[in-house]
């Protein structure tokens, strides 16, 4: 891939961003006087930027990358992802949830279970989302230098540093509420910038009818695209239907998951586990100005939560049915293969003996150091052997010989066709815009929950509040700092951060069942929560070592004990896992509680259960507007969604 | 917060549409410019919209100043 070079234009937008971006942090400067003004923006925020913020903290760069990857991997089933696993968790949180984090007035979701349990439950998920988001936002800064690095040419560690540091500038000015209002802007600048790239995609397929068409035509036989397995088959419908394939069982859909595991995994336990109880998302609605505000929150996200599908799904549907149209010119991109093997790989071709094509095959395989198509590198052996093909051809036919996909290069491939000067800085720098999201919505998560629940509850409690303000502000600079630290790490040693997410995930799937004992069942204790999640990790970290996804090799993807269960793919493992991990917890914190004796009386509770909880009066609201109304309204339109890409 | 977010999401629409009409407008007649977005003067286009949702996101700010919410 040749660096693309900007034009002064591209430049020009760029550059308006970050310049607006640190105006925001500037002006918001002067309203930073407490550290709650600061790390909780003071609870003081109209519910349409709360809404906004609540979904671009999670539309994070490696969203935007991986869900057009999964569109051109799994078709339009990768909805489920909004349609199962966002849509009725959001609208749970809003009505159910909300009441309890914003009437309680904890000021993190740490602090709410250190309320409703103890401090031990408040410490083990405290210490577990610091380390998370620093990661995470270590990971998505490391793909977006090497991004910037592969695409524009630039320096690595310049790119890394300098993003970093417009983040540090704007959340050490503005706090919270710099990190949201950015946000509100990221999400614009985000939807406008990709829209038109969306649009133009569609455009050259033909249209959607024409485009799922030839997703039809892949769908009989996606080892022509090296989608799959060479003699795998499907339908015609398992690219362009959701719910079809999914029910005709695992076999029957390039996911590899069956229904159960879709709707019970995904749809409850991992959707639920994310979008009710992570702080990123969670601290949004909680920066609301007033109940009614931090209710709607989630509901207002929703909204355009749900059409996103097609924002970020249909460019990789839109990749698919261009490569399946030869004249097009275009392929998934493969593999990156630096230029240098890609020479090395022409002089083998150049050298190769066309009478025998096997030799020839391989000895290309072996260069280039990827699978390979045989009969495309035959074919071009055998073309350049009658007449002397120049080396950009041959690179060309080499390029379009690799027989793997590089599925996270979809966006930026067609950023890159079809982006004229002009639009294609706009598209970049809404690119930029999501990993800058995502970083800041991290660094500002973390500098609350380590400030609050970390820092004030067991090193420095009882300090003024000058104290922690300052705190949160130094706090800042260390999250930043370590996750450049992360990112390099993330660069060094990629094994170390596929550990790092696994482990993660044994953390996080038993989440949900903690939460929703606590908030629905005022017999639960503390003993039972805190053990029941240990029992929930440790249920999947056992689950892990014991089963496998086909094609995996025991290892790190799991299986490492004893392969008991062979699940058709990782996905359905994924899934699986966390059912098995919600249902340990959920068991033993149930069982623990009953066996232990109640430490908080009713009265402690009040506000924090639902059973001991006044019902919300929503009477000052029009009917229309309330949130249960609201809800319901959104999941009726989420189920016709559903129905109409059945 | 003393900062209507309208404020700057709008002035930073206007001024990218602006930018993007402007180059879109002088690169109108570069035909192979624009053969890679299917011959559509996406610039052009595209900088209108922009320019239209930033003037909108302005004049939000301006009719809430006006008509203070009830508190």
């Amino acid at each position: 891939m040749q660096p693309i070079n900007l034009a002064w234009v591209d430049y020009a937008i760029l550059i308006a961003y970050v310049a607006f971006v640190l105006g925001i942090g500037w002006i918001l400067a002067r309203y930073m006087k407490t550290s709650s003004d600061f790390l909780t923006s003071a609870r003081s925020i109209p519910t349409w930027v709360t809404g906004l913020a609540f979904i671009s903290a999670n539309l994070g760069a490696l969203e935007l990358v991986g869900m057009a990857a999964s569109g051109a991997k799994y078709g339009i089933a990768t909805a489920h992802f909004y349609w199962v696993g966002a849509i009725p968790a959001m609208v749970f949180l809003a009505v159910f949830m909300m009441p309890f984090y914003y009437g309680s007035r904890a000021r993190s979701v740490p602090e709410y279970l250190k309320m409703r349990f103890d401090e031990r439950v408040r410490a083990l998920n405290s210490v577990a989302f610091a380390v998370m988001t620093i990661f995470a936002s270590g990971i998505s800064m490391n793909a977006l230098a090497k991004l910037l690095n592969q695409l524009l040419g630039w320096n690595y560690n310049v790119a890394l540093w300098v993003c970093s540091g417009v983040v540090l500038i704007y959340v050490l000015k503005g706090g919270l509420t710099s990190a949201i209002y950015t946000e509100v802007l990221q999400f614009f600048m985000i939807v406008l910038g990709f829209a038109p790239v969306v649009y133009l995609g569609l455009k050259d397929v033909g249209g959607w009818h024409s485009m799922n068409q030839s997703l039809q035509t892949v769908a009989t036989n996606p080892a022509a695209l090296y989608l799959k397995e060479a003699g795998t088959t499907y339908a015609a419908n398992a690219w362009t239907s959701a719910w079809q394939p999914v029910l005709a069982g695992p076999a029957n859909n390039p996911m590899g998951v069956d229904w159960f595991a879709m709707i019970f995994g995904l749809g409850f336990v991992l959707s639920f586990g994310y979008w009710c109880t992570n702080f990123l998302v969670v601290q949004r609605a909680m920066a609301a100005k007033n109940m009614t505000a931090a209710r709607n929150t989630p509901l207002v996200a929703a909204v355009p939560k749900m059409f996103f599908p097609f924002l970020v799904i249909v460019p990789g549907m839109i990749a698919v049915a261009l490569t399946s149209t030869p004249d097009k010119n275009y392929r998934i991109p493969p593999p990156i293969i630096s230029q240098e093997t890609y020479a090395r790989a022409v002089d083998v071709v150049k050298n190769a003996n066309p009478a025998d094509s096997a030799v020839a095959v391989k000895a290309v395989g072996d260069a280039l150091g990827k699978k390979v198509d045989a009969v495309r590198i035959s074919s071009l052996v055998a073309a350049n052997a009658a007449s002397k093909l120049s080396d950009d051809k041959i690179k060309q036919g080499l390029y379009n010989s690799v027989a793997e996909n590089d599925y996270d290069g979809v966006i930026l491939s067609l950023v890159k066709k079809y982006c004229p000067p002009g639009l294609l800085g706009l598209a970049l720098t809404a690119l930029l815009a999501s990993f800058m999201s995502g970083m800041a919505g991290n660094v500002t998560a973390f500098n609350t929950v380590f400030t609050y629940d970390l820092y004030q509850a067991y090193f420095a409690p009882g300090k003024s509040d000058r104290h922690y303000f300052l705190t949160g502000k130094v706090i800042t600079v260390v999250g930043i700092l370590l996750s450049i630290a992360a990112a390099y790490l993330a660069s060094e040693y990629n094994n170390c951060m596929d550990i790092i997410q696994l482990v993660f995930g044994f953390v996080n799937a038993p989440l949900f069942a903690t939460f929703l004992l606590g908030m629905f069942w005022k017999r639960s204790t503390g003993t039972g929560a805190f053990l029941g999640l240990f029992g929930g990790m440790g249920g999947s970290a056992i689950f892990h070592a014991l089963t496998i996804a086909q094609g995996n090799a025991p290892g790190i993807k799991g299986g490492y004990l004893k392969v008991l269960q062979v699940f058709p793919s990782e996905m359905a493992q994924n899934f699986w896992l966390a059912a098995f991990a919600f249902t340990v917890c959920f068991t033993l914190t149930l069982v623990i509680s009953l066996a232990t004796s109640r430490t908080k009386t009713d009265a402690e509770l009040k506000g924090l259960v639902y059973s001991l909880t006044p019902k919300i009066k929503d009477d000052n609201q029009p009917w229309i507007l309330r949130p249960a109304v609201v809800g319901t309204v959104l999941l009726i339109v989420c189920v016709i969604l559903n129905i109409i890409f059945w | 917060m003393g900062l209507d977010i309208r404020l700057p999401i709008g002035l930073m629409f206007s001024l990218i549409g602006l930018l993007l009409v402007g180059f879109g407008a002088a690169t109108n007649s570069d035909a192979a410019l624009y053969a890679r977005s299917l011959n559509v003067n996406v610039n052009l286009w595209w900088g209108i919209v922009l320019l239209v949702f930033g003037v909108l996101m302005l004049l939000g700010t301006t009719r809430s100043r006006k008509t203070p919410p009830p508190a």
